[in-house]
């Protein structure tokens, strides 16, 4: 067992030291000097080490108080009788603790929060901004044959966001338009317009639901892995070596990574479209008896071109986003392995936001246009 | 290139009343000193001084709050982008963790700057890449991707990068850290070898005083807690006659005897 017992004698009090004090066995014990004894009277403290087995820091922490507790009671500290080395740990610590920066109060801490938050967002926005501008003006440059991209880091972007893509958007893609045909043909069939499945799957991917998920799997897919990349390569110095001898990391880093999205993006686009109205293929000549060819006469038919070109416009655009944002997020991160983690969940999250409130602003303008 | 180094006179670099932070956060006040042509200028300091801050302003990472910062008789930060871009790439800076570009092997890391800045063909920048490569004995490694390297390697690495552009200035930040006594006594050969070879200009920031002592002689000392230069001189001289007593007892590696280090800053 271990433990300390205070004992008083006229002016002098004694900590009776006991048993083992190590950090992994049992829990520190708090010295409350100002209940013990009568304090008016107490003019020094001395310790009695006799009965005092193993020991490591949670002692010093322990004396360390006791010290603290006694100096600002004005009693005499006498550490005479404990260990050599205790009395060194002890020496080397502050008698006074350290001052801690006082917390606002609760109503002005949640303001300073909300305050926090809103820059932090705005500059999101702004780092954004800055790197979509860059862009656009650095494929200004590439079309004036000026901007300083490598090919190959083009090439390289590329092959990341298109052939490797591909399964995964076939996939999720090809899920949703096979949901919708379920839904669909459930809900159709109480007004036996069962026959309208293919419109419904084809007209909802191509003019939405295709361009959407795309979106959101490739800000999930490529968008976090920029914006980690391109954290870690500030983290390790590598833009600081860039922007140094003058490359412009708009055209070395940023344009490659933008475009490679922007090229890819509307083709991924009409593969999620084969796919989802695969999906919906699949469950309507399964599971309502439509005939291959009734399903295909009715998709052609229901949806136009434009339709087409309309997902294709707006997955460019969902792709600018997702480079700028991912981008743009990498380049303010901190320099630290935690902040290339927050800089991709930042990045993933404000892209699905932002794909989001574009799709929204995309129906808004075709609604008002009337198209 | 003697030819270029020859025509111009005076401090390659100089620094007049520069304060350097960070937001509201001042790390150094006023310095003023030179650089001259061909010396090995070392910024010596505690941890946490602003040693690598001073280096990253006179690089171009860093604007200075107040004060000129003079490259080559020019003012840096009031020249336009293009005039600093050129400036630029007459320094070679090797960063403190090598900061070779992850994704290109150890030649490509080399060949970059040229293929950026120059019109030379690509057989040519390769014969310089192996060349610079062999300065530093890293030929072995010209197809190595950064990560595939130790960490004296990737400062080898680093180096010859940083020598690409054959540049006037050259910028070490800590060169020698993480490195074994062996490894670092040649990269600080190879800094004297160089200097003499091609009368380029070293910068280094540095508490590796070994080091400090083969290789530097000019320099200026930064303390902390005053946040401005406390001492100007070679690391020798700051060692055996200055009077300042942080000064002569961190180049001894001594406990200051008054302590005024370890006061925090108020």
């Amino acid at each position: 067992m271990s433990g300390w017992e205070f004992r008083q004698h006229d002016g002098a009090g004694l900590i009776v030291l006991a048993g083992d004090w190590l950090t992994r066995a049992h829990e520190p014990h708090p010295p409350e000097l100002a209940s013990q004894g009568n304090r008016a009277a107490l003019e020094r403290v001395a310790f009695d080490v006799s009965r005092l087995g193993r020991w490591d820091t949670t002692l010093v922490a322990f004396l360390c108080e006791v010290r603290r507790a006694a100096t600002a009671a004005a009693v005499n500290f006498d550490d005479s009788a404990l260990p050599g080395s205790a009395r060194k740990l002890l020496a080397l610590l502050p008698v006074e603790p350290s001052q801690k920066h006082p917390l606002a109060p609760g109503r002005l801490r949640f303001l300073a929060r909300l305050g926090g938050a809103t820059i932090l967002l705005l500059s999101d926005v702004g780092a954004s901004a800055t790197v979509m501008t860059g862009v656009v003006a650095s494929s200004l440059r590439l079309l004036l044959g000026r901007a300083r991209m490598r090919r190959a880091d083009l090439l390289r972007d590329l092959l990341r966001a298109g052939p490797r893509a591909v399964a995964i958007v076939g996939i999720a893609n090809f899920l949703v338009g096979a949901i919708l045909a379920f839904v669909g043909a459930q809900e159709l069939r109480r007004f036996g317009a069962e026959s309208y499945v293919p419109s419904l799957v084809g007209v909802a991917s191509v003019r939405e639901l295709s361009s959407l998920i795309t979106g959101i799997v490739m800000a999930g897919r490529n968008g976090g892995a920029y914006a980690a990349r391109i954290a870690s390569m500030r983290g390790n110095d590598e833009i600081a070596a860039l922007r140094v001898i003058g490359i412009p990391i708009d055209d070395f880093l940023l344009l490659p990574a933008v475009m490679s999205l922007c090229l890819s993006m509307p083709l991924l686009y009409v593969f999620g479209c084969v796919f989802a109205i695969g999906g919906g293929f699949m469950v309507a000549t399964t599971s309502i008896g439509m005939s291959a060819a009734a399903y295909l006469h009715q998709t052609v038919d229901a949806v136009p071109l434009g339709d087409f070109i309309f997902g294709a416009v707006k997955s460019i655009a969902f792709a600018a986003l997702i480079g700028s944002v991912s981008c743009g997020m990498g380049l303010r991160a901190a320099r630290s392995a935690m902040a290339v983690g927050e800089a991709a969940t930042s990045a993933v999250v404000m892209n699905i936001v932002g794909i989001i409130a574009l799709d929204a602003i995309f129906a808004v303008i075709i609604q008002t246009l009337g198209l | 290139m003697d030819g270029i180094r020859a025509s111009e006179s005076g401090p390659i670099l100089s620094l007049s009343e520069v304060t350097l932070g960070y937001g509201e956060r001042t790390v150094q006040r006023r310095l003023t000193f030179e650089v001259r042509r061909g010396s090995v200028f070392a910024i010596m300091g505690g941890s946490g001084s602003g040693k690598s801050t001073l280096l990253r302003s006179m690089i171009g990472l860093l604007e200075p709050m107040s004060g000129t910062v003079t490259f080559a008789n020019e003012n840096y930060w009031l020249a336009g982008s293009r005039e600093r871009a050129e400036m630029g790439r007459r320094f070679g800076v090797l960063f403190q963790s090598g900061a070779l570009w992850s994704s290109l092997s150890v030649g490509e890391n080399v060949a970059l700057p040229m293929q950026m800045f120059t019109n030379m063909s690509e057989s040519a920048i390769r014969r310089l890449v192996e060349l610079k490569l062999e300065l530093v004995e890293m030929e072995e490694a010209i197809d190595l991707l950064p990560a595939q390297l130790s960490g004296g390697m990737i400062k080898r690495a680093g180096l010859a990068r940083a020598l690409a552009l054959d540049p006037d200035v050259l910028f070490l930040d800590e060169p020698s850290s993480g490195l074994d006594p062996v490894t670092s006594r040649r990269l600080d050969d190879l800094i004297l070898d160089l200097r003499e070879a091609t009368g380029a200009t070293f910068v280094l920031v540095s508490h590796d005083l070994l080091s400090l002592f083969t290789v530097a002689d000019d320099g200026v000392f930064l303390d902390g807690p005053a946040a401005t230069a406390i001492a100007r001189g070679s690391p020798a001289q700051l060692r055996d006659t200055s009077e300042d007593l942080r000064v002569r007892a961190f180049m001894r590696r001594e406990q200051p005897k008054s302590a005024p280090h370890l006061d925090e800053e108020k």
